[in-house]
């Protein structure tokens, strides 16, 4: 009897049912949309910072390079002790390994330094790199000692460059020198490697590399494959699935080194914190440790994130949230003011039920059943809505990008770049003497257990409030005042 | 068949239909009393229903004394608006008297819980209104079957007793249309069903016949008649309908929320 009279009641009023169920099913399907649009850029978020910072770190330190000396890629044509003399027409191809732009070198040393330090639970350092290949027909210039410095800027990794007597094509890609025997820390992991293999103690300076998936697709390189590194050939043992704005090729440290010419010498030091309490007071100590070192904290460094990411961010967090709360308290005030219409238009029902013997709890809980019923297909309808939305936003999948402000990226503590447009130089852009580094992320909004508990919660309670609303109505109803005005 | 609490039904069955009629006035408070001999279902004494307060407030019933014996067929006849649905409502415990006791098998309705209130409704009394009040979603026997759920009867014995109350009253074919599908007569002689499925001592009426017409309003009054003698019932029915009223045992009319005047008669 209960079913049979809740469902008939809902059919009768089928219009007024389903304006409920709609309007819950919004409520719901927005804050589903929202969440999961959240958890996106939370994951683009780790996302970027991974890549800047490298797994489980909670301090990077870096050491911010000297005007007028950092690594960027020169090429010298003549002139000098080590280079031949040119001449125009003659083609020349030049591929070297230096420190990225910006960054300045620290001794190997630091990292035990670092690491020795009350509050620091494991450190390691790595050479954060570019390869640099040049290649073209020399022009009929008349300025022999000619130099070409930056590369080609924001023309991406395979950027050419061509004037009237010229035709140079430059390509780039990064470099992370990482330290074998930190396998836990940095800015590869083991656990990153999905094809292949990790780096073997044994292989501290051998010529091989462990790309990235992006870079290995690119570039039709697999495991066993030949990458040329500073003009050596190094083979490829790993494929890793490595966070976009991540070091495109991996080398084991000394390999890293000895192609650079960096022996002995590191660019960012990684380290973790033994407990999330120490990292304000282990960053104080390491600054103090080495003067002149750029120390930074995760903190820090999403606080300087701008960009897309951040506003995308602040968009989900608070326009979303916020748009998602009121979306809620409407659907639940209609829900409940329709329920509240439905039982007083029922006045006469409900008071002939209590003539007949039924309790007011009886009649609460049919209303309380109804609204119940509506949550459910609202909440239903809500669900499928938000899924919708989420799978609107992954397909459409909108790229963001994320800036790190000046202070923390003329410290280099982060891989040098991220793939494809986002070459040595590009997304790179100098401003009253500092650099800032942007990383390139495409947003998914992922569906996650939670949100759908979320979502199944606010059905419920979305069809407790309507069903509450409606059966205080019930309850205060007079049926003797119902029946006499019939009379 | 649910069982009753000891207090829906008064013992003694009636045996003789012919009633006396006391009316009297009392000289010091001026209330006028309605009295049957007998043993007595209701007795109600200088019941006063007040709606408002101040000098808005309206008095619907007047220090209305009436006693009621068991398997009575009383009407209360009188126009609209003069309290008799008020003083229905007061009897079925719909409602609570301002002042005055209203006595039912002994026990004063108004010092009964709503919970006990409503176990009486579900047991004792059998309600018929004037626009049957049916539920509009269910079907006729489903209807019905509504008066069985306060007493816990199971699906199946609902089912079974609706279906055989329907039968009773010519609507075994109309089991499963809805109200909406049936005639007016149809409608109340399922809301007559739906009072006396649950074989109640009291069958209270609120102008039964008012929304019928002249042929059908004879057909549901001789149902009633009918139904009242078959299961020695108390009949209290409101009507403003003289012809109506002219068919109960008794007549007590109700003028300004008083009881100004009454006859019997032999049923």
């Amino acid at each position: 009897m209960y079913f049979v009279y809740l469902r008939r009641e809902l059919r009768r009023r089928a219009r007024q049912a389903v304006l409920i169920a709609i309007g819950l099913a919004v409520g719901i399907g927005l804050v589903v949309t929202v969440s999961a649009a959240s958890a996106g850029v939370k994951s683009a978020q780790g996302e970027v910072l991974h890549s800047l910072y490298g797994v489980g770190t909670d301090i990077t330190v870096t050491k911010t390079a000297a005007p007028g000396s950092s690594g960027a890629q020169r090429f010298r044509f003549g002139g000098g002790a080590n280079h031949a003399e040119i001449t125009p027409g003659q083609h020349i191809s030049r591929q070297t390994l230096r420190p990225s732009f910006g960054e300045s070198t620290l001794p190997y040393s630091d990292v035990a330094k670092v690491s020795s330090l009350a509050g620091a639970a494991g450190a390691t350092g790595a050479l954060t790199l570019t390869d640099t290949s040049f290649s073209g027909t020399i022009p009929s210039f008349r300025e022999a000692g000619g130099r070409f410095g930056e590369p080609a800027g924001a023309t991406g990794s395979e950027a050419g460059r061509s004037g009237p007597s010229a035709a140079f094509s430059v390509s780039t890609f990064t470099v992370d020198g990482v330290a074998i025997s930190s396998s836990q820390v940095g800015p590869l992991t083991a656990a990153e490697v999905t094809k292949g293999s990790y780096f073997k103690a044994s292989e501290a300076d051998s010529p091989v590399a462990i790309v990235s998936s992006t870079y290995a697709k690119q570039h039709s390189l697999s495991v066993g494959s030949k990458l040329s590194v500073a003009e050596e050939k190094v083979s490829v043992i790993g494929v890793a699935s490595v966070p976009s704005g991540a070091a495109e090729v991996y080398l084991p440290l000394g390999t890293a080194q000895k192609l650079s010419g960096s022996s002995g010498k590191i660019t960012t030091i990684f380290l973790r914190a033994s407990s999330a309490g120490d990292v304000s007071s282990l960053a104080s100590k390491v600054s103090r440790a080495i003067p002149g070192a750029t120390v930074a904290t995760s903190e820090s460094l999403a606080s300087e994130v701008s960009g897309s990411l951040q506003s995308a961010s602040k968009l989900a967090n608070s326009l979303g949230k916020w748009l998602s709360i009121v979306a809620l308290i409407v659907a639940f005030l209609l829900a409940g003011l329709l329920m509240v219409s439905a039982v007083s238009r029922r006045v006469r029902e409900f008071g002939t039920l209590k003539a007949i013997g039924w309790r007011t709890r009886r009649i609460v809980g049919q209303v309380m059943g109804e609204g119940i019923a509506l949550g459910i297909g609202g909440g239903i309808l809500g669900i499928v809505l938000g899924v919708v939305g989420a799978e609107v936003i992954t397909a459409i999948s909108p790229s963001l990008t994320a800036t790190v402000g000046p202070s923390f990226a003329n410290g280099g503590a982060f891989a040098a770049a991220g793939p494809g447009a986002f070459g040595a130089a590009a997304g790179r852009s100098a401003g009253r003497g500092a650099f800032t580094h942007t990383v390139l992320v495409h947003m998914t909004a992922p569906l996650q257990g939670g949100t759908i508990g979320l979502a199944v919660g606010l059905a419920i309670a979305g069809g407790l409030i309507a069903g509450a609303f409606g059966s205080w109505r019930a309850a205060r109803l007079r049926p003797a005042a119902a029946l006499r005005s019939l009379a | 068949m649910s069982s009753e609490p000891s207090h829906s039904r008064p013992p003694s069955p009636p045996q003789d239909t012919t009633l006396s009629l006391a009316l009297g006035t009392d000289a010091i408070n001026g209330s006028t009393s309605l009295a049957s001999s007998g043993q007595s279902v209701y007795e109600l004494r200088d019941v006063v229903k007040r709606f408002g307060r101040g000098p808005s407030a309206v008095v619907a019933l007047d220090r209305v004394t009436l006693t009621v014996k068991q398997g009575e067929f009383l009407a209360i006849q009188g126009p609209t608006g003069e309290g008799k649905t008020t003083l229905l409502l007061l009897l079925g415990g719909l409602d609570r008297p301002t002042s005055g006791t209203i006595l039912y098998g002994g026990r004063d309705l108004s010092s009964l819980s709503e919970q006990e209130l409503a176990q009486l409704r579900a047991s004792a009394f059998g309600f018929v209104f004037q626009t049957f009040n049916l539920i509009p979603t269910l079907t006729a026997q489903e209807n019905v079957e509504t008066a069985l759920v306060p007493v816990h009867a199971s699906p199946a014995d609902r089912r079974r007793r609706a279906v055989e109350m329907l039968a009773e009253l010519g609507l075994a074919d109309r089991a499963k249309h809805l109200p909406g599908e049936l005639s007016g007569g149809q409608q109340q002689r399922v809301a007559i069903a739906r009072a006396l499925v649950k074989e109640p001592a009291v069958l209270l009426a609120d102008e039964p016949t008012g929304n019928l017409d002249e042929e059908t309003r004879d057909e549901i009054v001789t149902l009633l008649e009918r139904l009242w003698r078959a299961r020695s019932l108390t009949l209290l029915m409101v009507t403003h309908d003289s012809t109506v009223a002219q068919r109960a045992q008794r007549i007590a009319v109700m003028r300004a929320g008083r009881l100004t005047a009454g006859v019997s008669r032999s049923a």
